[in-house]
């Protein structure tokens, strides 16, 4: 649906709805055009259905290990299989899909549109980190399925430097994966420091580009030190490099630290972006400026630095000393700040503002209930007397999945369905949408909330059977664990169904200030027919919406002569 | 409007069409530039938090046990070891007059500088090479390949048995034989000689060194090699960087309106120096 400017009062782009014309879809054909192409939008496709597929894979996975836990002995697989599911669970979770996650499949694609940009700084880097993804998975997928890992996806040592199995090919497949996220946040980085519009400032960026960049600077400096602990138990594996190796003199404690020294940080690269859309959602389905820009954007950052120094609250049980737990767990309380400064901003921000219940809408709603409950259990395993207790229960299952699902996941299906129109030029069904988000949100508490429980009644993870009066816990999570995929199902062939059928999307269908709703949905090649100027990416009040068009439009008397 | 197929992007604006180095995306020249350089800046932030794992390593195993580290360094030749980084510290002045050449277009210049940094580069890898050579047929490698053959006596008492040191999650026995054993000996077992005899040297500092080998002595060349061993897998990377600025520079392709690639690598270039430069005293020059 072309629609011409109709009103000297309105401004609103050429054309709204690029489908019928051409756009970054369709303006050139064959596999060669997308496999070997620059365009952020198109590696961004890629990367939204690659990950997604992962998470498939790994969601899967999730149910086939749930399964085996319904009966207190064997279910459906064996001891040794069982340790490999959760083991690749975690490993195709972490790695292909929740790390690259919502930088690479929405970041991509939306960080330069809403700079108002024609791209990245560096394309080229762009797609070798896609195709590095796309190898790293083969790498890891292939040797966990052929060579019987079974070491969970923390790898600890000694356990891996002596068990058999193809551990070196799984770890030279993460090694593979880091380098694909350092490329990434190196390009975002740079990106935001050079092509921020005239007029952009900082302080006048989205703060889903805030959250970007305290990411970027996390995988930058973080995921280097994986490196070099994946290459040093590959090392020590092949050449018997003695490192971590007690009987050659080693330590398999320092395998610990540099483990966790990037594994903590590697949850923020997981949560500042999923905040980030929180950011950018909460403010359009409330029609609200945001509260308290400054302090979330410097809340990006704190806690991306800060999440350098808690690494040790994983190894409170592992012989280091009092006095280094102590001051971990201090830390660990610290970081809770930052955090709630967000949760408090994003709550004022819907004060008294006129509250949109979209299916983004009810994603961020869900956010803000389960990343509380996330947080807030992190911070019962921060303590150390407590942890001493939940330390590899159940208790910490719950409350990673609570604040890595229920945070993560669930604002990335929020920032799904609200971007959605922009890369596919159609309108999902919101009933639908909305059904989705409800089943995974019931299912994913049933799921998770009955683990908390039994956590702290005493099961441990990664058990394959269990004592009897665990079962009842047990079987209602597997419930819930069933109903969340039924949700997924639900949401993905709403998704699905939308681009053939959906309503075509105007450029603006949820009045966002945002750069990237000043071109078409979908955009054209490059990204802006003219370069927009940049505002307030927070004032709704020049929007106002069109019924004809079923979206919105910028009112500017100025447009006028 | 149609693009060719391979390339999405639209044809050049006015603006880019006279540069054919100014990416579409980038407004201007220096634009680009200054994105290259912070772009490379985080590159080698990446590099150095890579090692820092390894100088980590290193540091808590110093820390915990010294003496495998005072033991171990006398089997380093210390010419040598001076002689590799004289030959970097001449590489990186090579490649930094390089980008100058670049810079001004002296294009005969840039090229025999950058092969005279490659040829620094072989340098040190041939000395490396000669290094590693010793060390393997003295059987000093890392932990499960350490055989060394020259002699060495078993202490003539029972070390005491130390407290366990932080960091060690196991029950292992840590006892290690501490220096202050070494003040009872009265005489010196002979210590074979080190790949130039520097050995012998240390020999006259033994009231520092133990003589006998501590326990887990193969810590130290383990640690000795993933550290060298990761550096001079760098320099090799950067050989064939350099070979590859070398083919671009004999084609013409740098100048003063774009030598971005040169600054780059050189940048690159520094950072394997300074990383021995680190690596030279930590390993070489412990006292």
């Amino acid at each position: 649906m072309d629609t011409q400017a109709r009103d000297l009062d309105e401004e609103r782009p050429v054309v709204e709805n690029a489908l019928g014309g051409v756009n970054y879809l369709n303006a050139t054909h064959g596999w060669r055009s997308w496999a070997f192409t620059l365009d952020h939008k198109r590696i961004g496709v890629m990367y939204l259905v690659s990950i997604l597929s992962a998470f498939l894979f790994g969601g899967i996975l999730a149910l086939l290990i749930r399964t085996e836990l319904l009966t207190p002995t064997r279910t459906i697989m064996a001891a040794k299989t069982y340790n490999q599911m959760f083991t690749l669970h975690g490993a195709v979770m972490i790695f292909l899909f929740i790390i690259p996650g919502i930088p690479a499949a929405l970041g991509n694609f939306i960080l330069p549109l809403m700079l108002g940009a024609k791209d990245v700084a560096f394309p080229r880097l762009n797609l070798a980190s896609y195709y590095l993804w796309v190898i790293g998975a083969i790498f890891s997928i292939v040797a966990i399925l052929t060579g019987s890992v079974d070491t969970g996806w923390t790898f600890y040592t000694p356990y891996s430097t002596s068990t058999d199995g193809a551990i070196i090919a799984v770890v030279a497949g993460a090694f593979i994966l880091g380098f694909s996220s350092i490329f990434t946040g190196l390009n975002f980085i740079v990106t935001l420091h050079k092509l921020r519009p005239p007029g952009m400032t900082w302080f006048r960026m989205p703060l889903f580009l805030w959250a970007l960049y305290g990411t970027a600077l996390v995988q930058v400096l973080a995921t280097p030190v994986l490196g070099i602990t994946l290459l040093l138990l590959i090392v020590e594996r092949a050449l018997g490099l003695g490192i971590f190796d007690p009987s050659l003199g080693g330590d398999p404690v320092l395998f610990q630290h540099f483990f966790w020294f990037y594994s903590h940080p590697a949850v923020y690269i997981m949560i500042l972006p999923a905040m980030g859309v929180i950011s950018e959602l909460v403010v359009v389905f409330s029609r609200k400026h945001i509260f308290g820009y400054k302090l979330i954007a410097y809340s990006s950052i704190a806690i991306a630095l800060l999440g350098f120094l808690v690494w040790g609250h994983h190894m409170f049980t592992s012989g280091q000393s009092n006095l280094v737990s102590m001051i971990f767990s201090f830390l660990t309380f610290f970081i809770a700040i930052p955090s709630a400064i967000k949760v408090f901003n994003w709550v004022a921000t819907m004060y008294k503002g006129e509250i949109w219940l979209t299916t983004p809408m009810w994603y961020t709603l869900s956010f803000f209930l389960l990343f509380g409950i996330g947080g807030l259990t992190g911070l019962f395993l921060g303590a150390l007397a407590v942890d001493v207790h939940l330390h590899d229960t159940y208790f910490v299952v719950a409350h990673f999945h609570y604040v890595m699902f229920g945070g993560t996941v669930i604002a990335f299906l929020g920032g799904l369905h609200y971007w959605w129109p922009k890369i596919s030029g159609r309108m999902f069904n919101d009933s639908w949408g909305k059904v989705g988000a409800a089943m995974i949100f019931v299912g994913f508490n049933v799921t998770f909330m009955s683990q908390f429980i039994m956590g702290s009644l005493g099961m441990p993870r990664r058990y394959y059977n269990y004592p009897v009066q665990f079962t009842p816990f047990h079987q209602i999570s597997t419930v819930g664990a069933y109903l969340m995929g039924i949700g997924f199902v639900v949401t993905a062939v709403n998704l699905a169904y939308s681009l053939k059928h959906g309503r075509l999307a105007p450029a603006n269908p949820w009045g966002g200030a945002t750069l990237e709703w000043r071109t078409s949905s979908p955009p054209p090649v490059e990204n802006f027919t003219e370069t927009p100027e940049a505002g307030d990416p927070y004032d709704l009040s020049n929007l106002k919406y069109d019924e004809s068009l079923g979206g919105y439009v910028r009112r500017d008397a100025e447009a006028r002569g | 409007m149609n693009h060719d197929s391979r390339d999405p992007s639209p044809t050049g604006t006015p603006s880019h069409s006279g540069n054919p180095h100014l990416a579409h995306h980038f407004e201007t020249p220096r634009q680009q530039y200054e994105a290259a350089k912070i772009g490379m800046w985080l590159f080698l932030a990446t590099e150095i938090l890579f090692f820092s794992g390894l100088f980590c390593a290193y540091a808590v195993y110093r820390a915990n046990h010294p003496e495998i580290f005072i033991w171990g360094h006398q089997f380093l030749d210390v010419t040598m070891g001076a002689l590799n980084t004289v030959i970097l510290l001449i590489s990186s002045f090579t490649m930094a007059w390089a980008v100058r050449a670049a810079q001004q277009g002296r294009t005969r210049t840039l090229v025999a500088l950058l092969i005279v940094t490659i040829l620094c580069a072989f340098g040190f890898l041939g000395i490396k090479f000669v290094e590693y050579h010793h060390k393997w047929e003295a059987g000093l490698l890392w932990a499960r390949a350490y055989h060394p053959n020259h002699e060495h006596r078993p202490g003539t008492e029972t070390p005491p048995v130390a407290p366990p040191v932080t960091g060690a999650a196991t029950g292992a026995d840590s006892s290690v034989a501490s220096i202050a054993d070494t003040a009872n000996r009265t005489s010196l077992p002979a210590v074979a000689p080190g790949p130039s005899g520097m050995a012998a040297l240390v020999v006259a500092n033994a009231h520092h060194a133990p003589v006998d080998e501590p326990r887990n002595a193969q810590i130290f060349f383990s640690v000795y090699f993933a550290m060298t061993g990761l550096h001079g897998l760098h320099v090799i990377v950067g050989i064939f960087l350099l070979a590859w600025l070398a083919l671009r520079a004999r084609r013409g392709e740098f100048g003063p309106g774009y030598f971005t690639p040169v600054d780059m690598v050189g940048l690159y270039w520094h950072l394997v120096d300074v990383i021995w430069i680190y690596l030279f005293p930590l390993l070489y020059l412990i006292h």
